[in-house]
């Protein structure tokens, strides 16, 4: 096991913030453990030693919006024996999918100087449009500890311990008190995959669905509560359309509440 | 006064005497837990005093909705149940069941021993009572028994608690499982409050409740006492906010396994658990075995599950209940039907959890009399 060749790591952007593979920099504590175990061997934001590949695994940041980027994946894709996309942008197509609602030749026109010298796809969209994901880990940006499972699991060769239910079981066991029930503040918790940790009823606030939908999300139903509660169809269609509005039930959920 | 006849007799207990009795359970070593305020919900925590329990709080609940209100009184236990149960206690949603300690050099596997606290429950319903005795007979009995909930089953001191208030959501009396509380309690007291006097009936359960309360000044209670606490218990059997019809109810369930109404549930429910989190039988958890990066520690842990989730029904292939209208159908009909099955009693108390902490109201007693009129109907 000692002698054994360390696995070889690699992480790419696509069009993101950076956040999520900030997070595994975070990992403060368990940062001398990753990189005991395993070879960063392709990190541009963390290292400019760049090893080539193949990679044993591929940790996937960004959506697809330009031509490179469509190019990029598929190789990324050949060198990688897993390829795990990690966040909104890369298992929804973040929030630069809001473009997909709108005409983006004419956000160039009017944004840029230059409106020639920009190379930019009609829409933002998830890698796993593109090629085959061995697995999407969600979350705007992506849990610490959701990762560092991730990364053991594929290690190991078992499955990670990440599931897609509701935020609402995760809230319950924490013994949160519900904010929708308690303060009639809206909540997407109930349509929102778990992962996050509850963080924003902890704080007494409403679930942002960052973690984009659960696995079997009822957001019609919820959206009917929501209106109960007092939220307008302009509000439904901007709570349903953030980090993961191209998410396909935060999606249709969201354009049902277009004028 | 001998303890045979103290077991009958009914005593009284000065509101400014409870303080001593929770010191009293302290003092043995309890960690002593009940109601009180958060993020404007009764919850149930540590107590360190009287004052720490939602003193002149009540609630308002509905389908979906919870409100924390002011009383115009120094009531300590003036409201319904919250969304905790003691299930968090006895049955925590997280647990650690064992974990390797070779580092990699073979396996060996050490089981969780953590002290576990002696609990004192303090302001025990008696739904909850029989909730409790429920959970009891799914863990406890037979020949698979929960060491973990044992541990921190045994040695439970339960101060219980007679409602003197009944929430929106309330249908205990329609499940006989109270207003009153009539078994599983070393000490249960209904709470008076009058114009110019706070004070509790209390009733002897066991032994130890009797040993306990002779440590606390109380006097015999009159006859006039007795009746003004029986009085208060028959008041809120009258202010049930919900009311199941049980006739046939299991019957009812079986037969009803095809109705299209589960189909009309389904398009309102969010398949997001709560019901079974907050439910104070429900019991069911998965276990998660987790390893380090390096491969050289590994755990297992318990948490609470339910099955309203995917993965609860997952066997090699897919989910056995992929819609959520199986999911609903399996809770519900679980519940109140193949429960009394496998353990011989129902799954619910009437308690009313499932209800007011659904996020979109649905209601389980309103589910059973639109199954029964869908049969009607057809």
């Amino acid at each position: 096991m000692a002698q054994a060749r360390k696995p070889k790591l690699a992480v790419w952007k696509f069009a993101s913030c950076d956040g999520c593979q900030l997070s595994l920099l975070n990992c403060e504590d368990e940062l001398l453990a990753v990189a005991g175990h395993i070879d960063i061997a392709y990190f541009p934001e963390a290292s400019r030693a760049m090893a080539k590949g193949p990679y044993d695994l591929s940790l996937v940041e960004g959506s697809v919006t330009t031509p490179h980027d469509v190019e990029l994946i598929q190789r990324v894709r050949r060198v990688s024996k897993y390829l795990v996309t990690i966040g909104a942008c890369a298992t929804a197509g973040g929030i630069q999918a809001l473009r997909n609602f709108k005409d983006v030749q004419e956000f160039v026109s009017i944004v840029y100087a230059m409106p020639e010298y920009i190379e930019t796809l009609a829409t933002s969209t998830p890698i796993a449009d593109h090629v085959r994901v061995d697995f999407e880990l969600r979350g705007c940006p992506i849990n610490k500890e959701q990762l560092l499972e991730v990364i053991s699991a594929f290690l190991h060769g078992r499955k990670p311990n990440v599931p897609p239910h509701s935020v609402c079981i995760e809230c319950k066991r924490r013994g949160i008190v519900c904010v929708m029930v308690a303060h009639g503040t809206p909540c997407l918790g109930p349509v929102t995959q778990a992962g996050c940790g509850a963080i924003c009823p902890a704080y007494h606030r409403g679930c942002y669905g960052c973690f984009g939908p659960q696995e079997t999300p009822n957001t019609d139903s919820l959206s009917k509560w929501w209106s109960h509660l007092g939220v307008k169809d302009q509000d439904l269609v901007r709570a349903f359309r953030t980090f993961n509005a191209w998410a396909e039930a935060f999606r249709e959920e969201s354009i049902a509440h277009e004028k | 006064m001998g303890s045979s006849s103290l077991d009958t007799e009914l005593a009284v207990l000065e509101r400014d005497h409870l303080q001593l009795l929770l010191d009293i359970l302290g003092k043995r070593g309890y960690r002593v837990v009940g109601p009180t305020v958060r993020d404007r919900a009764v919850v149930y925590d540590d107590l360190a005093s009287v004052t720490d329990l939602p003193v002149g709080w009540t609630d308002e609940q509905d389908g979906g909705i919870y409100r924390l209100k002011r009383r115009n009184d120094g009531a300590l236990f003036g409201y319904a149940v919250g969304p905790d149960s003691w299930k968090k206690f006895l049955h925590p949603p997280v647990v650690r069941l064992w974990r390797d300690k070779t580092g990699g050099n073979g396996f060996q596997l050490v089981e969780e021993d953590e002290g576990v606290p002696r609990f004192a429950f303090i302001g025990v319903r008696p739904c909850e009572l029989h909730a409790i005795a429920i959970q009891d007979k799914v863990l406890l009995n037979g020949k698979y028994r929960d060491p973990s909930y044992e541990a921190r089953r045994q040695g439970l001191f339960v101060l219980a608690l007679n409602c003197g208030h009944a929430g929106g959501t309330c249908f205990c009396a329609s499940m006989n499982t109270g207003p009153k509380a009539t078994f599983g309690f070393d000490l249960a007291l209904t709470e008076v409050l009058e114009a110019d006097r706070h004070y509790f009936v209390v009733e002897i359960g066991t032994e130890l409740g009797a040993e306990i309360l002779r440590e606390v000044p109380h006097k015999a209670a009159s006859q006039a006492e007795k009746a003004t606490a029986e009085g208060i218990v028959a008041k809120t059997a009258g202010q049930m906010g919900r009311r199941m019809y049980t006739t046939g109810i299991k019957d009812l369930l079986y037969r009803n396994y095809e109705s299209p109404h589960w189909s009309d549930v389904a398009k309102l429910c969010l398949t997001c658990g709560n019901c079974t989190m907050v439910c104070p039988t429900c019991f069911c958890t998965t276990v998660e075995d987790v390893t380090d990066l390096a491969g050289e520690h590994a755990e297992r842990w318990r948490k609470w599950d339910s099955c309203f989730t995917m993965d609860f029904s997952y066997i090699h292939g897919g989910s056995v209940r992929a819609s959520p209208m199986a999911r609903y159908r399996q809770w519900m009909t679980h519940k109140l039907a193949t429960w009394i099955d496998q353990f011989g009693t129902s799954g619910c108390v009437g308690c009313g959890r499932c209800i007011t902490w659904c996020p979109v109201a649905i209601d389980i007693t309103e589910e059973v009399n639109a199954i029964r009129r869908s049969e009607r109907g057809s």
